[in-house]
């Protein structure tokens, strides 16, 4: 398996997206037009030029009145990914993953484009997008262009509080199991989201469905 | 900032209030981060509980405004239960100062009122002194007369209960706070406070400021890694900016701007240099001369003599009793005196206090030169809300300017590092840096001056050698800013040649023999080199102060007052909190603040720490502020109670209040019934005007919002999302509601009090459906010390709009 990891430390994440922006920037992605709709999490969600999202939750909370959950979101990068296995059966080789492990849609996914629903639903996160000025189905592609010329996904070079983390595969869980263990002494629950189906390791201290305000 | 932003990681306690730092300061987080992996405890006190308060360990509302009595019960609490750290508060600080008789509190007022000029007589605040003229102390801080018992008995009145009263925080919140912060006054610990514009944009801002530096004196939290009282700056230059004079009350390097009545340079010296008697006070300010006469120089060069007091006469003074700050400038503005006005890097449209009448100001006058790279609403405001353009005499000019990574030059952060920047790229053609526009505009005014004009010596005299080829040069503003020897000369048994660069300010003089642009960066640009473009990453410490990294005023001192980071014997107050030590014979570590031997290592030739100070002691009773020598609560101008619960006086006797018809006060009005507060978003940087043109930060934070509680917007019928209009006596602004639990009703005073928020980095040129600053809303209303505005806390009212 080995190749490449994130590491998502939510406890460290204080929204500051320069992530969202600094991936929109690498990948010269425009902006989405966007309303103030009462909340500070803009764009909405994904979207085929948008292909990380910082979420904002909040609630209730018995110790400091509330509780203000940020989740920057973006493709896992699934060890046995299934968008691929879908895809696979409709255009071989339209979603490949390559050599660190990055989950990446080709230019053969423009011929998915009508498929897009299915390939969503297969996904657990309905990751997937269309790029509408492409045609081809877009999502973060783990920066293979920067990490195959030895740099940092652009998302955890703008990172400032060390909440996203890059690495190889033993280098990233070691982290991942030494922040688990201190993030436990101050959060009871603390938990490593999806370990061993996912490349991209989040480190949460409730549910999953706390750090979306839709839940 | 006494310390700096690495050492925020060297902190067990860090406290931010008055300041949202992890959404306005982002990267001071990862140090913050730092330290909470390291066991430290972080606490967030704020009206609305926002990004950083989601990290926070301890998390307590409080009402806007009511910061120093939140702080006078964390006083009191210390002094109750005896936390203070009691060797540093005897020996480095005045709490063990005998005050005079003169001294008096009473019902919020202290001795020396004068009603009719609301101003107070400071002299009556003056310690007792012996025949010398030595301050006279009790070490033992018994003496009822004595700092420490004047502060206790001050102080505690400020219960829980009764502080609870009046901030809103829950009692049991307050004590949450309390123990945790007062825990480093422990030997072993130190706690940090993060501030910025929530505790200075006040009426009482000053003075908040000062409880919490008397809390960090009596916690011993000055001078040590993981302390310091740290303001947290707004732009990445506001050090500088500061440094090198903004201000109207100061000259480069904190000299006070003379004022007319101090005719001579001997005048001005006899009463602006402090005085002292105590060979145990380095008063280094005795040194003030020097700088005066060097920094004269720097402005008028070989024209500048001491037959002519070095050029003293062709200063701009200020008239006795007048105030020049922003504030005074609009009100004359506003009142039609102030012709001609350059908005250079700035937009007063949106960023002053009371937006209306700033922009109704800017339509008296006959020009406007706006200096920017994007347009913006004062370069627009003629056309703006409310504005008939036809009505509108001013003429209005805009010059485009290159950006910071378009030119070369050094910027100065909120640690004191003056750091050497690269040009990247070359401007946009058309363009020009801000250098080379003032280079071009003073050649020409120059000019102009040769043929004739009234009062031309200034003009013509003015050393002016910055510019080769007529481009602004970087460089020869540094060196001079550093300062040279302008004649062959020895200073301290050393020879020194005519345009030899000046090493440190302890070789600068008052004869005239030397110069500096300002004092405090004499020693960053010397005969080896360009200081502030060093980047070296050696940190023989271990404490992260990377002395050779850029370049630190004052004298590349990491830590200022670092000498009170140890005992008496000069040694570290405990071993893990180790910056400084005296060993061998000498100081080791950070560059001290003086390198007299400790206190008890040489008594015959030491000097206390805190050298800037007349008595050389940390000043937890301060005679020298506007408002008082410890501060108290008062209401903010415009507040939601009619009385308050500490004395019978409402708000600062001495704050500085306007009276145009455009300055109008509503307090307790049941028009206005909810506290406003203003603020700033990650996204967006200022008034915004660099950042509502960039896309992507717009699609983050694409409109004006204004936050409310759920209980509030259930009162007012407001569902989230609906477009509301905020309004003050001031003026009014379209926002989307943000209904959410971050923000709460609290109890003050027995009643419910809302609160609501919104920010300032809007404007109406762009985007068009965006809307306009939230300063449409606050008051032009001053702290008396400084006169920054009171935008934190005013009164507003919220509606949905169209509804009822």
């Amino acid at each position: 398996m080995a190749g490449k990891f994130f590491f998502i430390d939510t406890t460290k994440c204080t929204a500051c997206r320069g992530c969202q922006v600094a991936c929109q920037e690498w990948n010269k992605l425009p902006a989405t037009p966007t309303k103030q709709r009462g909340t500070h999490q803009n764009p909405p969600t994904w979207n085929g030029v948008t292909y990380r999202v910082v979420r904002f939750a909040e609630h209730p909370s018995p110790i400091n009145s509330m509780v203000w959950y940020f989740f920057t979101d973006a493709c896992r990068h699934c060890l046995n990914p299934p968008c691929k296995q879908e895809a696979d059966e409709m255009v071989k080789g339209a979603i490949v993953v390559d050599k660190n492990g990055a989950v990446i849609y080709t230019e053969k996914t423009k011929k998915l484009a009508k498929d897009l629903k299915m390939i969503q639903d297969a996904c657990p996160w309905s990751v997937p997008q269309l790029d509408q000025r492409t045609g081809r189905l877009a999502k973060c592609h783990m920066c293979t262009d920067r990490v195959s010329a030895g740099l940092l996904p652009a998302c955890v070079k703008a990172c400032p509080t060390g909440a996203l983390n890059f690495g190889d595969e033993p280098a990233i869980k070691k982290l991942a199991q030494e922040r688990l263990a201190a993030a436990k002494k101050r959060f009871g629950q603390a938990q490593i989201l999806d370990a061993g189906d996912v490349r991209a390791l989040y480190l949460v201290t409730a549910e999953e469905s706390m750090y979306s305000q839709t839940a | 900032m006494t310390n700096h932003w690495i050492d925020i990681r060297n902190s067990d306690c860090i406290l931010v209030m008055g300041s949202n730092a992890a959404e306005n300061h982002p990267v001071s987080f990862k140090w913050v981060t730092k330290a909470m992996e390291k066991g430290a405890t972080l606490i967030s006190v704020d009206p609305r509980f926002t990004r950083t308060s989601s990290k926070a360990d301890i998390y307590a509302p409080l009402r806007s405004g009511t910061d120093i009595a939140f702080l006078g019960g964390m006083m009191n609490y210390i002094l109750a239960n005896k936390k203070y750290f009691e060797p540093y508060l005897a020996n480095y600080t005045n709490a063990s100062f005998i005050v005079g008789d003169k001294y008096s509190f009473s019902d919020g007022l202290f001795s020396g009122f004068d009603p009719k000029k609301k101003k107070y007589d400071k002299s009556q605040w003056a310690f007792a002194r012996d025949s010398k003229g030595v301050p006279k102390r009790d070490l033992s801080l018994k003496h009822p007369r004595c700092v420490f018992q004047l502060m206790k008995k001050h102080y505690q009145r400020y219960t829980p209960e009764k502080v609870s009263a009046v901030t809103g925080t829950p009692v049991k919140d307050l004590l949450r706070v309390y123990q945790a912060y007062a825990a480093s006054g422990a030997r072993d610990k130190t706690g940090t406070i993060m501030y910025a514009m929530g505790w200075t944009q006040h009426t009482v801002g000053v003075q908040t400021i000062r409880m919490m530096a008397m809390i960090q004196l009596a916690l011993g939290n000055i001078g040590r890694p993981g302390g310091g009282v740290n303001a947290l700056r707004g732009e990445s230059n506001v050090q500088g900016s500061t440094d090198h004079c903004l201000l109207f009350h100061i000259w480069p390097g904190y000299l006070g701007t003379p004022r007319a009545s101090l005719a001579s340079l001997a005048a001005y010296n006899a009463k602006n240099t402090p005085k002292s008697a105590d060979p145990l006070s380095a008063n280094w300010w005795q040194n003030k001369p020097k700088y005066m006469a060097s920094f004269l120089k720097a402005m008028f060069g070989d024209k500048a003599t001491k037959a002519n007091d070095f050029g003293y006469a062709w200063m701009p003074k200020l008239d006795n009793g007048v105030a020049y700050s922003w504030l005074d400038l609009f009100d004359q503005m506003y009142k039609g005196t102030i012709k001609g006005f350059f908005a250079w890097g700035q937009n007063p449209a949106c960023s002053g206090a009371n937006s209306n009448k700033t922009r109704q100001a800017m339509a008296k006058l006959d020009w406007l030169v706006n200096v920017n790279i994007f347009d913006n609403e004062t370069c627009e405001f003629w056309r703006g809300p409310g504005m008939d353009p036809k009505k509108v005499p001013t003429e209005v000019f805009f010059l485009p300017c290159a950006t910071s990574i378009e030119k070369e030059g050094s910027i100065t952060n909120s640690g004191r590092w003056m750091q050497w920047r690269y040009r990247a790229v070359p401007p946009l053609k058309g363009v020009k840096p801000d250098g080379d526009i003032m280079v071009e505009l003073f050649n020409k005014i120059r000019a102009l001056y040769a043929k004739g004009g009234k009062f031309p010596e200034p003009i013509l005299n003015l050393r002016w050698d910055y510019a080769a080829g007529g481009k602004f040069d970087a460089h020869a503003v540094a060196k001079l800013v550093n300062g040279y020897f302008e004649r062959d000369t020895t200073v301290k048994g050393k020879k020194f040649k005519k345009g030899q660069l000046v090493p440190s300010f302890a070789y600068l003089k008052a004869d005239g023999s030397t110069s500096s642009g300002n004092w405090l960066y004499c020693q960053s640009y010397t005969d080896s080199g360009n200081k502030a473009a060093r980047r070296g990453t050696k940190d023989p410490t271990g404490m992260g102060l990377y002395p050779e990294w850029s370049w630190c005023w004052p004298v590349n001192r990491r830590i200022l007052y670092n000498r009170a980071a140890v005992d008496l014997q000069g040694q570290p107050w405990s071993a893990n909190k180790n910056i400084l030590k005296w060993t061998g014979g000498k100081w080791v570590g950070d560059v001290p603040d003086g390198g007299w031997p400790p206190m008890a290592v040489n008594p015959a030739k030491t000097k206390r720490p805190f050298i800037m100070k007349p008595d050389g002691v940390g000043s937890v009773f301060g005679p020298g502020r506007a408002d008082g020598p410890l501060p108290e609560h008062y209401e903010p101008l415009e507040g939601p109670v009619a009385k308050n619960l500490f004395s019978g006086q409402l708000s600062n006797p001495v704050a500085a209040v306007y009276t145009t018809p455009a300055d109008p006060v509503f307090t307790c009005n049941q028009r206005f019934p909810i506290v406003g507060t203003t603020y700033r978003v990650t996204e967006h940087w200022q008034t915004g005007v660099l950042t509502r043109w960039q896309p992507w930060l717009l699609e983050c934070e694409p409109q004006q919002f204004v936050e409310m509680s759920l209980e509030l917007a259930k009162l007012k019928g407001i569902s989230n999302g609906d477009k509301c209009i905020v309004s003050s006596g001031r003026g009014q602004v379209e926002a989307v509601a943000i209904v959410t639990g971050r923000f709460k009703p609290m109890k003050v005073q027995g009643v419910t009090v809302h609160q609501v928020g919104l920010p300032w980095c809007f404007g109406w040129v762009h985007p068009v459906d965006g809307g306009d600053s939230a300063n449409l809303l606050t008051p032009a209303a001053g702290d008396p010390n400084t006169r920054i505005p009171e935008t934190k806390a005013f009164m507003v009212n919220v509606v949905k709009k169209g509804g009822a």
